[in-house]
């Protein structure tokens, strides 16, 4: 019987999901106990080792042997090679066919499923999806954060706040996976602001120091602005199909496809501006998120955050979080849109790999790497590369762990993220020289490491983007293929100014010695990967690359725009030029680094120098921060103060106004209580008090007295009666 | 046979006669005489309706009751002005006039 027959994922899925949550409240709840307070990383340790091996049980079933429940496989209905395990699939749907050919499985199907919302008019039912997207993404995840979590460990040890930092690793992973399982638009968008709080909480880590407050306060705001896109763009589509639903969204989309159904009206706009506009809205998200120019200013300083908590939430992970959701409503983007993605992609991996150029800091230049890799996944998605943008996702993952492990590893050895302080450390720190090598190999596209794979297959979308679109769109393929030799430039600088050379500071150099195994060991395991890359066409896939079996799904909004799907498969000459391509510009890339830093023929300075201008503008981050300064926060600065004086003068005075009337109101009530209300209850007081004081006269004690007003008494009671009658 | 208003007369007079008595008497045994007269005009009402009314014999009844009561009264009756004359050296009812305070 196949794994993906019943409901049996679903409970994989969600002990991947609530394990973390439980280990995130277990730490929260015993923080004070000393059990905790000093192995406060045994149950997240626990907690993400088995969310590791049920990723990998789902990843084993869903990818490598591809059990089938429902729904063709992927593989079998794109490609023409013979599926390595049909599972008793159907014949591939029909040519034409606007189904979704993507493999999937979904815990609705099977009853699982848990009804949040349900109004009549909004329902809101959670559920959960796995795809080759889904089953690769949490075994990515997972993996990544319980190497960052075992490499924590040591990195953390002797932090006071100790079981608060992994209380927080275990929070984030715990929303980083419900946003990779869920099935709903509006709970993706929960689990994306988990995400973003998350990251905030723990860049401001170190809450003492001047820095990270003020870096987690920039990330925070730089996301919500994102955010405020994405909430507008969820409406949207709700305005559009009535659902928030993925699969639901989908077969809408395919319904207008085929022509079977149209989109409502909205504000007048035609289906081409709508769906174009609810992409953007959707888009501005990601742009956050994963640090797309204008919004990337929030990622290198989010660097001030413990180093495990960069290479998880701001290398491998979240920030990868916005190309995963591209690639979840792909088939939403009309052309426009995705033109848009990969202008914006185009820029951010120029503009953040030029600063890397320049940087001193490692830990900034490794963010500004991260930030032009995530515009190249962009790029790619925009430019039509749906496999080739999220593999690099995933290659990336690992190797930029790696990097920032191994920084992490360097900080932790010399106490210090200025690369101008470092040098020579290659003999004291020779595994995070070697693993770090292999990673900056891998990033720089070298061939036969994973990076070159995923980078090849973006340079192939992007040149025949550009090819058939026309020589203005051939940008993002030039960008593509110049930004390698940036690349391995920066990154061979990095490695040269910490590694080679004689070094800077004698004394930090001294005290510096390798990290212990624990911090060691994840820098090894992400090495292998990044090394022994699943781009390869793999025996366990049964020849396939894994990028073949993610397969794109149909581009419904184009073909409803009545755009074809383009692209055909480049062919082996377009792979071979590239490679070819690619490699030049690498050793290009090498040759510019050997002659400047190896050989000093001439050296860096003579080029600062030569190119003052244009150093002083990059190594000023493109002065974004002070146009943003000067726009936005000293626009929202000056609304603010009008507001305060509006809230001073004119609301306040309402607020005093009301209270005045009120007091006058109160005293007049005040007035008629004391005066009447009062007076009544005195009165009555009064006069039974003057009643009292002249009956008692009466009780005189004497019962001759007594006797006398019995008899009186009776004497009158009788003459009453006798008038009376 | 005498008329009736003869005796609701003379049980009228005597019962005035003994209120005036015990209202203005200071001396214990005289309001007690008072009391004793008022009894009396009770009980001969009494016997006088009983014989108006057809020759009955509940009303004699009642003037014996009332004669026993009165003798059980003034039994009691006496030993209170006993008492009171020995608590006050007196036997003024005027005297105890604790009632009220």
């Amino acid at each position: 019987m196949d794994f993906f027959d019943d409901a049996t994922p679903a409970w994989y899925a969600l002990a991947i999901l609530l394990l973390p949550a439980a280990g995130f409240c277990w730490n929260a709840f015993t923080y004070r106990t000393e059990f905790t307070r000093k192995r406060g990383h045994i149950v997240p340790l626990l907690t993400i080792g088995t969310a590791l091996f049920c990723a990998l049980t789902i990843f084993k079933h869903a990818v490598i042997d591809g059990d089938v429940g429902d729904t063709p496989h992927a593989a079998s209905a794109t490609h023409d090679a013979p599926a390595h395990d049909s599972g008793g699939a159907d014949a591939p749907p029909a040519a034409g066919s606007l189904a979704d050919p993507r493999w999937s499985w979904s815990s609705k199907a099977h009853g699982v499923v848990y009804r949040i919302i349900d109004t009549g008019a909004l329902r809101i039912d959670a559920g959960i999806t796995i795809d080759h997207l889904t089953a690769t993404m949490l075994l990515v995840v997972t993996l990544v954060a319980f190497l960052v979590h075992l490499y924590s460990v040591s990195y953390m040890h002797g932090d006071k706040r100790f079981s608060r930092f992994f209380a927080f690793l275990q929070l984030f992973s715990f929303s980083m996976l419900g946003l990779i399982l869920t099935d709903n638009l509006l709970l993706l968008f929960c689990f994306w602001e988990l995400v973003g709080v998350c990251s905030y909480f723990l860049i401001g880590f170190w809450f003492e120091q001047d820095e990270p407050p003020k870096a987690s306060m920039k990330a925070f705001m730089t996301n919500r602005f994102g955010d405020v896109g994405f909430l507008i763009g969820i409406l949207l589509v709700y305005r559009m199909f009535g659902t928030t639903d993925l699969a639901e969204i989908y077969a809408g989309l395919q319904a207008v496809a085929e022509g079977r159904a149209a989109l409502p009206p909205l504000f007048g706009w035609e289906a081409g501006t709508l769906l174009t506009v609810a992409g953007l809205c959707l888009f501005t998200g990601p742009m956050a998120k994963s640090a797309q120019v204008p919004l990337h200013i929030w990622l290198p300083d989010a660097m001030a955050g413990p180093t495990p908590v960069s290479a998880l939430i701001h290398a491998a992970t979240m920030v990868a979080a916005g190309v995963y959701m591209v690639g979840r409503i792909y088939f939403f983007f009309t052309p426009t849109a995705l033109a848009f993605i990969a202008g914006i992609g185009t820029v951010t991996a120029l503009v953040a790999a030029t600063i890397g150029l320049v940087h001193n800091n490692i830990k900034k230049v490794l963010a500004y790497s991260t930030c032009s890799q995530l515009g190249y996944m962009m790029l790619s998605l925009g430019v039509g590369g749906y496999s080739a943008g999220l593999f690099h996702l995933y290659t990336h993952a690992f190797f930029k762990a790696c990097l920032f492990l191994g920084a992490g590893s360097v900080i932790h050895a010399v106490h210090t993220e200025d690369m101008r302080e470092m040098g020579g450390l290659k003999s004291k720190l020779p595994v995070t020289y070697r693993t770090m090598l292999i990673a900056t190999m891998a990033l720089g596209g070298v061939p036969f490491f994973s990076g070159a794979f995923s980078k090849e297959m973006i340079v192939e979308h992007a040149l025949m983007w550009g090819w058939s679109h026309g020589l203005a769109h051939m940008l993002p393929a030039i960008v593509a293929i110049g930004g390698g030799g940036l690349t391995f430039f920066y990154m061979m600088r990095l490695i040269y100014l910490t590694f080679y050379g004689a070094p800077r500071d004698q004394h930090k150099f001294e005290h510096a010695h390798e990290s212990p195994p624990a911090m060691t060991i994840p820098l090894m395991v992400l090495a292998f990967l990044s090394f022994f890359s699943v781009g390869w066409p793999m025996p366990f896939l049964g020849g396939h690359k894994l990028p073949e079996l993610l397969a794109a799904p149909p581009a419904l909004a184009s073909i409803a725009l009545g755009h074809g799907a383009d692209h055909g498969h480049g062919g082996f000459a377009l792979a071979f030029g590239v490679l070819v391509l690619s490699c030049l510009v690498i050793v290009f890339g090498y040759r510019l680094y050997k002659q400047t830093y190896k050989d000093r023929n001439p050296g860096p300075e003579v080029w600062v120098a030569r190119l003052r201008p244009l150093h002083t503008t990059v190594s000023n981050l493109y002065y974004f921060d002070e146009f943003y300064r000067a726009t936005i926060v000293r626009f929202s600065y000056a609304t603010a103060r009008v507001l305060a004086l509006f809230d001073s003068k004119v609301i306040d005075a309402i607020v005093n106004g009301v209270g005045t009337v009120g007091q006058l109101i109160a005293a007049g009530f005040a007035a008629f209580d004391r005066i009447v209300v009062d007076g009544l209850v005195n009165l009555n007081g009064t006069v039974c008090h003057a009643l009292g004081s002249r009956l008692r006269r009466l009780q005189t004690g004497n019962l001759q007295d007594y006797l006398a007003f019995a008899v009186g008494g009776m004497a009158f009671v009788t003459l009453l009666f006798l008038f009376l009658a | 046979m005498q008329p009736l208003a003869g005796y609701v007369f003379l049980g009228t007079a005597m019962f005035v006669l003994g209120v005036f008595t015990m209202v203005t008497r200071k001396n214990a045994i005289y309001v007690l005489m008072g009391a004793e007269l008022i009894l009396n005009a009770a009980a001969l009402n009494f016997v006088a309706f009983a014989r108006y009314m057809g020759n009955r014999l509940d009303g004699q009844m009642f003037a014996i009751f009332i004669i026993i009561l009165a003798a059980a009264e003034a039994a009691v009756a006496l030993g209170i002005v006993l008492q009171i004359h020995h608590h006050f050296p007196s036997i003024d009812v005027s005297k105890p006039d604790r009632l009220g305070d």
